[in-house]
């Protein structure tokens, strides 16, 4: 048996979070997030609904929607499907937790290291989304959420505040290229 | 003399005096200048030599359409070839190089060319160079790429970058003359989403290149007045150095943004040009005209070039090709060039016009009803020779001569649909038809409306409408008063006298003899001749060739023009570099990696990484002393079979699969039975398609009565997930049942062989009983690792040892592989890569990608009992066709040399012994092949007709491409354990 704990490495391969900064934009490697995947039983939407606002406030958006409650965030996938974002600090077994609430009227899947999260901020990161996305990323207002191809790579793009602050979900293999094209991105416009 | 065509005003900046050099020699310019105006600047006419018959040439045109002044710019490996010098920026340093001559541009040997043209007519080279045939590759053809083409490549790597981009509006408007600046104002006050494009430098089209356009402001002021207001409006996106080169379907166009073509190398990190696709919701196309020429025996000679690129060179660039021009025109459009350049002191020889009716003038003579009949002047224009009136001839010496045959709407975009233009008899010119969806509209001269006043009003007015389509209220804003002269103009295509050669496509060398050469040939559909002259090809495409040939084509046939119609137009409307559409996407950014989970820890060891998909796997593992890959392999190999190894199997597919009827799901997307596979245990399954063949096998393992992982091979992982999604959806939406990847989420390792039971112990937490009665072959469960580390272990085996896949969360997975490694010490753990992987489970005689190839039945596989006939399942009936099932069809068997030196190879095929090795006597072929340790051999597996029935047989293996033809024993594909005890210990 084993004494000593394992020590996690982040999306990137390193023990702290890789944080960039390229003229006013700065690009962080989030590893704080714990995600779970929640997908509702066949016709059991509405009592899922009513079993997580119940217990934790949380309201599943509509597509291209995001919703807040407390800690949590939770993000349209598919039809009938979310994504739920928690801190990983307060919720260390986050999709037991879920599945707790949701019981049988949902599938919960954990989803925390299938995902690479870069948080995005800057005075105007549109031009940066423009060369990465077929997003009208200038419409986008704080809120919304919606999944768009960057470089091949299949992600999740989540507006906080309108053209200064975004959060980028992608598949945890590619984080060192998917980080690489933001940071490109970043280099072409600063 | 430094800039002795050098005229009064323009819109350069004469306090920013440039140098550049051409062909080696150096001169001076404007910034504001292009390459073009400050050659002309410096007198210099002669730029290139033709295509075929490498012709002097000069620069035509004032634009994108230039067919002649193409350049090799810059040096090293940023030179670029058939750079139009109209369309370059002059910056400080510039260099560019003549093309397609030699030794030099003014003396070129290959000019030989054109005094042999009587042998080089349309479609010579399918006439003459036939024979002997061998001589066509290397002799013929070599000859002609040398003698004939436009610039050179340097064979270097583009040292540039290029970005790709996306762009959202509700109205593109393509052009920025008077009609695209009204539609902008338009558009822009009204509140919508606006891109102007603007493939020059600056905005304004013609307004920056005539005079007295407006009646009551200068044309330059009022578009730096819409401008002005337009940067000021944040819905309002202004691009200029900006092409719109195709437009696509649902609104969608193509557009290269040249944001460091005007500098000598682009800023570090900065790209060189932008690819960007534009989602319009509207389009409205106001790319104006091109003007036309009209042909006459050698029309084609430095100094002859379009009216209206005569009149922007004075007016904008302020420059004169020569101090003494002359006009041939067709139309009142000519004479204008006429007035602005004799307004600008330049000496107006004669103003030749074939009409009778035409304008008259104090300052110059008008010769109406007269003709050019011919040119001379070796390596620049000297004089014309004009055919008056009456008949008689006169030499007019002139150093450049204005063509105005007329002007041709810019219809391309409005025709890259399929679209077709219709030809409008009125003003003699093709006009775009009505799109009918409305996405894109048009505007000004693009439209067909050549005055000021009706380009600016028709600009606004569809500007509204197409808002009005939006729901956006939009109104015509006030606009300048503008000149509004009506068209005048005879048709006058080409002079119909001498026997000499008249030139219709400048670029591709094509002449009014070769149309008519087509036409005798029988090359009578516009689609042929163009391809059988080659008339409208290369970079220009024929902006300023076409509709003369179109007109000189409907001629010869007896036809209008109508009836003769246009060829098809495609995009790219001007030349894009092929780096732009790369993009970033080139060398190792061609395509984003994967990594596995310990890839950081197996690059610190050495390993060896190979592609499979996106991912980067270990190969195999070399360690000190060992110099070829055979040495690390066998070495892997013979560690799992002897103590314990490790491998990251992370990129196997995972696919969570939940809900009620998550069993029953699976039974039917298995061939066989999944219904009653107990909690806590895998199940090896096999998936057909409809058409009855495997698609891919793997394990499912069941966590919970509603709750199954299923692993695919790594290449199918996509593919699996994408055709289990289809049947969820499409076949049985009333199963509940929810899939998701979990491909990433679990780091997972195989830990293989005699030991791996004693290593895990070490690392799973005591609460687990991994012994061979509580966790047997075949067993599952959640557990935790290293003080409470939530895992997954399933007890499997690829590679027929007592075997284990353990998983964790992804990010610790480099840690566990550090784990396992220093708990494996006393067992000497290896770690082993992918070509162990593939010899271990060859010896086993599993199927993997090779043998799933799309082509196999589970009875190839030696799986056919496996496809349950008690449940229905994907592709179970089509299984059964007879074809499919006969019983001397292909079977998996393993081989053998006899000779245990000699190496079978993969692709080999199996022919029986004395049978001649062709087609008709194959008998199978070689899918896997690996030199075994374990065996002591090469050994093979291999699909062998009837090949359950000749196992201890004989078989020829054949590859005529390696030189192989050896003799081999066929076998069980099992050469290892073939009860499978080695797995259950």
């Amino acid at each position: 048996m084993s004494e000593q704990l394992l020590a996690p490495l982040t999306a990137l391969g390193n023990d702290t979070p890789v944080v960039v900064t390229i003229g006013g934009i700065t690009i962080c490697e989030n590893p704080d997030l714990t995600i779970a995947s929640l997908a509702a039983r066949k016709d059991r939407g509405a009592e899922l609904h009513s079993k997580l606002q119940a217990d934790t406030k949380v309201q599943l958006p509509d597509p291209g929607k995001m919703m807040f409650a407390e800690d949590v965030a939770a993000i349209w996938t598919g039809v009938e499907q979310w994504l739920l974002l928690a801190p990983i600090s307060s919720h260390p077994d986050y999709a037991a937790e879920v599945k707790t609430v949701v019981a049988d009227s949902a599938s919960v899947t954990e989803q925390t290291d299938g995902w690479v999260v870069f948080d995005i901020a800057g005075n105007n990161l549109i031009p940066m989304l423009e060369r990465l996305c077929n997003l009208n990323s200038k419409a986008l207002s704080s809120g919304e959420a919606t999944r768009c191809l960057i470089e091949h790579l299949g992600c999740l793009i989540i507006c906080r505040e309108s053209g200064r602050e975004f959060t980028i979900l992608g598949p945890r293999s590619s984080a060192a290229s998917l980080h690489h094209s933001l940071v490109t991105a970043a280099k072409s416009i600063a | 003399m430094s800039q002795k065509n050098r005229l009064v005003g323009g819109q350069i900046d004469r306090s920013r005096p440039l140098s550049f050099a051409f062909d080696g020699k150096n001169y001076e310019g404007y910034a504001g200048d292009t390459l073009a105006s400050a050659l002309l600047a410096n007198d210099v006419r002669l730029m290139g030599r033709s295509f075929k018959y490498h012709r002097p040439r000069g620069v035509f045109s004032a634009g994108s359409e230039e067919p002649n002044a193409l350049v090799e710019l810059r040096s090293g490996a940023r030179q670029e070839p058939n750079t139009r010098a109209t369309m370059t920026e002059l910056y400080d340093g510039l260099t560019a190089m003549s093309q397609n001559r030699f030794p030099s541009l003014r003396f070129d040997m290959l000019a030989f060319n054109d005094a042999l043209s009587s042998f080089l007519s349309a479609g010579f080279y399918y006439k003459t160079f036939m024979w002997p045939p061998a001589f066509w590759e290397k002799l013929y053809e070599p000859a002609i790429r040398r003698a004939a083409g436009l610039g050179r490549l340097s064979g270097k790597e583009d040292p540039d970058s290029y970005d790709k981009g996306f762009l959202h509006c509700d109205l593109l408007i393509i052009g920025s003359g008077p009609s695209g600046l009204a539609a902008a104002l338009t558009a822009g006050r009204a509140g919508a989403e606006v891109i102007l494009a603007e493939e020059d430098v600056v905005f304004g089209g013609r307004l920056l290149a005539e005079q007295n356009l407006l009646t009551e402001q200068c044309g330059n002021e009022w578009v730096s007045d819409v401008i002005g207001e337009l940067s000021s409006l944040p819905n309002v996106r202004l691009m200029t150095r900006t092409t719109i080169f195709g437009q696509y379907d649902h609104g969608i166009f193509g557009a290269v943004e040249r944001v460091s073509d005007h500098l000598p190398e682009p800023p570090a990190d900065k790209p060189r040009q932008i690819l960007w696709r534009i989602y319009a919701k509207r389009a409205l196309l106001a790319a104006g005209a091109t003007e036309r020429p009209i042909t006459f025996e050698n029309n084609d000679r430095p100094g002859v070039m379009l009216a209206g690129a005569m009149r922007a060179y004075a007016n904008r660039w302020a420059v004169t090709a020569s101090t003494d021009i002359a006009i041939f025109t067709n139309n009142d459009d000519g004479h204008r060039t006429a007035w602005d350049l004799d307004a600008k002191g330049v000496n107006i020889a004669a103003v030749i016009d074939s009409r009778m009716d035409t304008p008259s003038s104090t300052e110059f003579e008008v010769l109406s009803g007269a003709q050019i009949l011919d040119s001379h002047g070796r390596l620049g224009l000297r004089s014309v020779k004009v055919r008056l009136k009456d008949g008689s001839t006169r030499e007019i010496s002139c150093g450049a001569l204005g063509l105005s045959g007329g002007w041709n709407p810019n219809v391309h975009l409005a025709c890259h649909k399929r679209g077709r233009p219709v030809w409008n008899e009125t003003i003699s010119t093709f006009v775009p038809a009505s799109s009918g969806d409305h996405l894109l509209r048009i505007a000004g001269a693009a439209a067909g409306i050549f005055s000021t006043h009706g380009a600016l009003h028709s600009g606004a007015e569809e500007a509204v409408k197409a808002l009005n389509d939006l729901d956006v209220s939009a109104h015509v804003p006030e606009l300048p008063e503008a000149e509004d002269a009506p068209v005048k103009i005879t048709p006058f295509w080409y002079v119909k006298s001498g026997k000499g050669r008249a030139w219709l496509d400048l670029q591709n060398d094509v002449t009014v003899k070769d149309v008519q050469l087509a036409h005798q040939e029988g090359f009578r559909s516009v689609e042929h001749m163009k391809r059988y002259t080659t008339l409208g090809m290369a970079t220009d495409q024929g902006k300023t060739a076409n509709v003369g040939a179109l007109a000189l084509l409907a001629e010869l046939e007896g036809k209008t023009i109508t009836e003769i119609g246009t060829t098809i137009f495609r995009p790219p409307y001007t030349p894009v570099s092929m780096g732009t559409f790369a993009g970033r996407s080139r060398g190792k950014d061609f395509r984003p990696y994967r990594l596995t989970p310990s890839h950081k820890w197996a690059a610190e060891q050495g390993a060896v990484f190979v592609e499979a998909g996106n991912w980067l796997r270990a190969q195999w593992f070399p360690t000190q002393g060992e110099t070829h890959w055979r040495q690390s392999v066998d070495r892997e190999v013979l560690a799992v079979r002897k103590s314990v190894g490790a491998c990251d199997v992370t990129t196997l597919g995972k696919i969570d699969v939940q809900g009620a009827d998550a069993a029953e799901f699976l039974n039917h997307i298995y061939c066989n039975g999944f219904a009653k596979l107990p909690v806590g245990k895998v199940r090896y399954g096999l998936m057909l398609r409809e058409d009855g063949l495997a698609m891919d096998d793997g394990t499912a393992a069941r966590l919970a009565e509603d709750h199954f992982v299923v692993t695919t091979t790594t290449a199918n992982a996509v593919p699996v997930f994408r055709h289990m999604e289809f049947y969820r959806q499409c076949l049985w939406p009333g199963l509940d049942v929810q899939l998701i990847s979990t491909t990433e989420a679990w780091a997972q390792f195989a830990v293989a062989g005699p030991n791996a039971r004693k290593l895990l112990q070490k690392v799973i937490d005591p609460a687990y009983d991994i012994s061979n009665e509580a966790f047997p072959y075949m067993a599952c469960g959640e557990i935790t690792v290293c003080g409470d580390l939530r895992a997954r272990l399933f007890r499997i085996s690829f590679s027929g040892e007592l075997a284990y896949e353990i998983a964790v969360p992804t990010r610790y997975g480099d840690a566990l592989i550090r784990r396992l490694m220093e708990a494996g010490k006393e067992f000497d753990i290896t770690p082993y890569g992918t070509e162990a992987l593939g010899v271990l489970r060859i010896e086993k005689g599993h199927a993997a990608g090779n043998e799933l190839n799309g082509q196999s039945t589970a009875a190839m596989l030696g799986m056919g009992r496996m496809v349950s006939q008690k449940k229905d399942s994907i592709g179970r009936v089509l299984a059964g066709r007879p074809y499919l099932q006969r019983e001397d069809d292909y079977r998996l068997v393993g081989l053998k040399p006899v000779n245990s030196k000699e190496t079978i190879l993969a692709g080999a095929h199996l022919m029986t012994a004395g049978d001649t090795v062709n087609a008709a006597n194959d008998q199978g072929w070689v899918t896997s092949a690996a030199y075994s340790p374990h065996v002591g051999s090469s050994i093979a597996l291999a699909f062998l007709k009837n090949g359950e029935a000749r196992h201890g047989g004989m078989i020829r293996i054949v590859s005529p491409l390696d030189n192989l033809d050896i003799e081999g024993e066929v076998t069980s594909p099992h050469f290892i354990d073939p009860e499978g005890d080695r797995l259950r210990v």
